[in-house]
């Protein structure tokens, strides 16, 4: 796949990354020589100097034969303008733009094909709201996932002793809840991962992926731990995009304070927050976390766009006596040395986001794609057309379909409902199949799985 | 500095216009053939003739009046055109002084509706639409009828029109022409006293009475035909519509403005102050009317309703109507309702006083300074409907609170000195700073201004001219440094 991806910010060099790593030719343009080399450095692919909203710069970039445009710079009106081109004087046929300002979503023919042609509208801030708010809503989990527009739920959970499954093989689960159909996904012991069987005894300390249906996944996450208290008060550190809209996301049902260095920015904050308290100081400053009684809050949320500051005020935090502390990461060696520390959770903004972008660029009819565990695993959402003929896993039993040892489908959407796959359920067209993978090389070979063979028009 | 020949010229015209204004008391006289008829018609002659020579002696020195030339023409229209308006009334009744006349025709033209005239019944028909016309073209107003008319005021116009229209906070243009925005403010009352007076007519006033009082009523003055004020009709459908167009003009003319634009109720919703505008009056008549029928005033509640709706929405709008001798309730009642004049009606809207924006900005500034003692490195700006309010307006207010509370006092304390007893000296000074009326004890009511000698008079007016251009537009022009070249 020829693909060209404007902009090489962090969304952008993280795109490049994760895609050049599955042999597309990709052309990355920027404004800035320096990114632009260190990209080339790294990764194997073509770079182009100049603004992407120019059409003698894209063509250099040869937008003329690529399948897919992926405009991500800082600014949405260069994304839309670059946009617009690509739609108008290059045909190019699917076309990504990254957007912050929600006000050119009011309105369905600003990104229509007669506005600004954009196929797909992504906006990686809103993605990692979604995500922090959902940790919020659920201070259980370590990551909580959606498929099939929010009927099924993917949680990612870490055992601790005294939750009635822990210490017990997975059949047992049957047993305790038998009104939940549930699937235990995966399993990951240290850094590597049990594909689980019923006689499979969950340990204190493992990180277990469960999928149910979204109402039910209270219940399941209470097999593995005590479930806390519902979380009350929020303090986030740092307001920008991220902090903006996570206030705004949750300053209705939650207590929210908001950390802020700069005196300008914190001006903007508490005009746009209605009930969040803005804070002016530093989010290391220990007086100022005191005084605010760092000590009392149930989630800390670092949100800065500094690693190091992130870190170290949520290890402040912790220390000083917050329940849970969640830390935005982008290095990614900083974030294996923190998993499982005094942080508890890490998230990487790069793969957190990419998901949306990815389900673009695979083949197949795949929907939906969350990373895990930091890239290493993908939870991906397919739908399968085609018969028994045409395809490889219509009309056939789940054991029947031809899995690479290490990828599990773990449910199936159908309509309305959601099927936990047995190895007995057969699988039919239009099912939306969720499948989950441990490695990330067996990608391809599960792909080509939901591809609909040449001659099925 | 100030230039006072061009400000002068611009004056002459006005003064010019407001003879025009005269001859709408002349036709009713005309039409009614009663004995004012040779009054206004020297009234007429007078006013125009003035006029016309200082127009001839000024201008010369025509110029495009500057920002800080307004606040002065505002002033010299505001203490000058009441002083024209007194020469019908001094030819009609000539025992009538001329303090008494200006201090009549100044409580009419900054809608305060306090008298010094009794016998309203048997006063020439004209009589009564003069002054009730007074109010009518004070109450929105007249430099922004002057702009709505004429285009002499030019670029200055809106600087000029923000020195008499009262609210804290005037930057927002409804329309981008200046000219078109006082056009749509006048047509909006003009239309919405249509409205009124044929309300009036239909539920069961003369023609003459409907005209005179919804001029009264939508300007939020409060003269009337006759002696028992709206008692005189005895009748809840009368009141019922006066309460309703009372409370409609207590509200932003700007707010009504959108709200006819685009013939929706949202503008309203959006409105700042229209919500705590109406929470308190609702709040005030229910209140009220428990607390009648608890000490026995009414025997059953729908009368103390009846009377507590409209004396309340009344006093309150800065009105000043009455249809009962509201001294005689218990005295928290009145007290209440002198309290609710201070500052219930919108910005921006006929009534006076400190404005219900001022307020909200003076509660929330109050709950800020609570909140930064708690965290004192919150940032913690106020707003009004989701917008922060820039700290200079802030102290802005701070400091029309000060002096505003500073001019009470000093001018309750003069009328005290002059012999009045303290609650009539006090209630006085705030019935006239917020162009309300009546007051309690002896200007309550039942009384009249009448009973003051000359200097309490004098004081009476001065605090209703202040209270009606909202204190920074005459105080500025008594500031030495503003003469100064």
């Amino acid at each position: 796949m020829k693909i060209v991806i404007l902009g090489a910010g962090q969304v952008g060099s993280t795109v490049a990354e994760s895609l050049a790593s599955e042999a597309n030719d990709i052309t990355v343009v920027d404004i800035d020589g320096v990114r632009l080399r260190n990209l080339q450095d790294r990764l194997d692919l073509r770079t182009v100097l100049g603004s992407a909203a120019h059409p003698s710069v894209l063509l250099e970039a040869g937008i003329e034969d690529c399948d897919l445009m992926i405009a991500v710079t800082q600014s949405d009106e260069t994304n839309l303008v670059a946009c617009k081109l690509a739609q108008q004087l290059f045909n190019v046929p699917t076309r990504i733009v990254r957007l912050r300002a929600t006000d050119y979503l009011s309105n369905e023919r600003v990104l229509g094909p007669d506005g600004f042609g954009v196929d797909l509208a992504i906006c990686p801030e809103q993605v990692l709201t979604d995500y922090i708010a959902k940790l919020i809503e659920f201070p259980e989990a370590l990551q909580v996932l959606e498929f099939a527009h929010g009927r099924a739920s993917l949680v990612a959970v870490r055992a601790f002793q005294g939750g009635p499954l822990v210490g017990h093989p997975l059949r047992d689960l049957k047993k305790h809840i038998p009104s939940v159909d549930t699937r235990i996904a995966a399993i990951f012991r240290g850094d590597s991962p049990i594909l689980p069987e019923g006689d499979t005894v969950v340990q204190a300390g493992d990180e277990v992926f469960c999928l149910a249906a979204t109402e039910d996944i209270r219940q399941v996450m209470h097999e593995l731990r005590r479930m806390d208290k519902p979380v009350s008060r929020v303090m986030i550190a740092g307001g920008g995009n991220i902090g903006l809209r996570l206030a705004r996301a949750v300053e209705r049902d939650y207590a929210v304070k908001i950390v802020e260095y700069d005196k300008r920015r914190c001006e903007i904050l508490s005009t746009r927050l209605d009930r969040a308290l803005v804070l002016q100081g530093d989010v290391t400053d220990e007086g100022l976390l005191e005084a605010e009684n760092v000590a009392d809050m149930d989630l800390f949320v670092a949100v800065t766009n500094d690693d190091e500051n992130n870190i170290m005020s949520c290890l402040l935090a912790k220390r000083m006596g917050a329940r849970r502390v969640v830390a935005l990461i982008n290095r990614r060696s900083y974030v294996d040395l923190l998993q499982a520390g005094q942080i508890d959770i890490a998230i990487s903004p790069a793969q957190a986001t990419i998901g949306t972008l990815l389900a673009h660029v695979r083949r197949g009819h795949v929907t939906q794609v969350h990373s895990l565990r930091r890239g290493a695993a993908e939870a991906l959402e397919a739908v399968v057309h085609g018969d028994r003929d045409s395809c490889r896993c219509v009309g056939r039993r789940i054991e029947e379909v031809d899995l690479p040892k290490g990828a599990a489908i773990a449910a199936i959407v159908r309509g309305e409902k959601v099927i936990m796959a047995h190895h007995d359920t057969v699988v039919q067209a239009e099912d939306h199949v969720i499948v989950f993978v441990t490695d990330k090389k067996l990608l391809p070979k599960v792909e080509k799985l939901f591809e609909v063979s040449v001659g099925f028009v | 500095m100030v230039r006072l020949v061009p400000v002068l010229n611009v004056l002459s015209v006005v003064i010019v216009i407001f003879a025009l204004a005269m001859l709408l008391p002349l036709l009713v006289s005309i039409i009614y053939g009663d004995a004012a008829r040779n009054a206004y018609e020297v009234a007429v002659l007078v006013t125009f003739a003035s006029g016309v020579v200082l127009w001839i002696a000024t201008r010369a020195g025509r110029a495009e009046l500057q920002p800080r030339d307004g606040f002065l023409l505002v002033a010299l229209v505001w203490t000058v055109l009441p002083a024209f308006a007194t020469v019908p009334l001094l030819i009609h009744a000539s025992d009538l002084s001329f303090t008494d006349a200006y201090f009549e025709t100044v409580a009419a033209l900054t809608t305060t509706g306090s008298t010094v005239l009794s016998g309203l019944d048997r006063l020439p028909p004209s009589i009564n639409f003069w002054r009730c016309e007074l109010q009518w073209l004070g109450g929105m107003g007249i430099i922004v009828l002057a702009v709505a008319i004429l285009p002499l005021l030019g670029v200055g116009g809106s600087q000029i029109m923000r020195a008499e229209t009262p609210g804290p906070m005037k930057h927002t243009k409804l329309t981008p022409r200046i000219t078109e925005t006082a056009k749509g403010l006048w047509l909006v009352y003009a239309i919405m006293t249509l409205a009124c007076a044929l309300v009036f007519k239909t539920v069961g006033m003369t023609w003459f009475d409907a005209i005179v009082h919804s001029f009264s009523t939508l300007s939020l003055g409060g003269f009337s035909s006759h002696d028992a004020s709206f008692g005189f009709f005895n009748s809840p459908a009368v009141e019922a519509a006066a309460v309703f167009f009372m409370a409609a003009a207590g509200i932003n003319f700007g707010t009504h403005f959108l709200a006819f634009r685009k013939l929706s109720f949202v503008p309203y919703r959006n409105d700042p102050e229209a919500g705590a505008y109406v929470a308190v009056l609702a709040v005030s008549v229910l209140g009220i009317a428990y607390f009648l029928l608890a000490n026995h005033v009414y025997p059953s509640f729908w009368t103390a309703l009846r009377y507590s709706a409209f004396n309340v929405v009344s006093i309150a709008t800065t009105t000043g109507f009455a249809t009962t001798d509201f001294n005689q309730w218990p005295v928290f009642a009145p007290v209440w309702m002198l309290f609710l004049c201070c500052f219930a009606t919108c910005s921006g809207s006929t009534g006076s006083g400190i404005k219900m924006i001022r307020a909200e900005l003076m509660v929330r500034q109050a709950l800020r300074e609570l909140m930064s003692i708690i965290h004192p490195r919150a940032y913690l700006p106020v707003k009004l409907s989701g917008q922060r309010v820039e700290n200079n307006i802030i102290f802005a207010v701070l400091a029309f609170m000060l002096i505003w509370g500073g001019s009470v006092i000093a001018m309750t304390m003069l009328l005290a000195a002059s012999g009045l007893d303290i609650i009539t000296a006090f209630s006085a000074v705030i019935a006239c700073i917020c162009n309300t009326g009546p007051g309690l004890n002896q200007v309550g009511p039942a009384g009249n201004y009448a009973a003051l000698n000359d200097f309490q008079t004098w004081v009476c007016t001065v605090a209703m001219l202040i209270g009606r251009l909202e204190l920074f537009t005459l105080f500025v022009v008594a500031t030495p440094a503003f003469w100064r070249k």
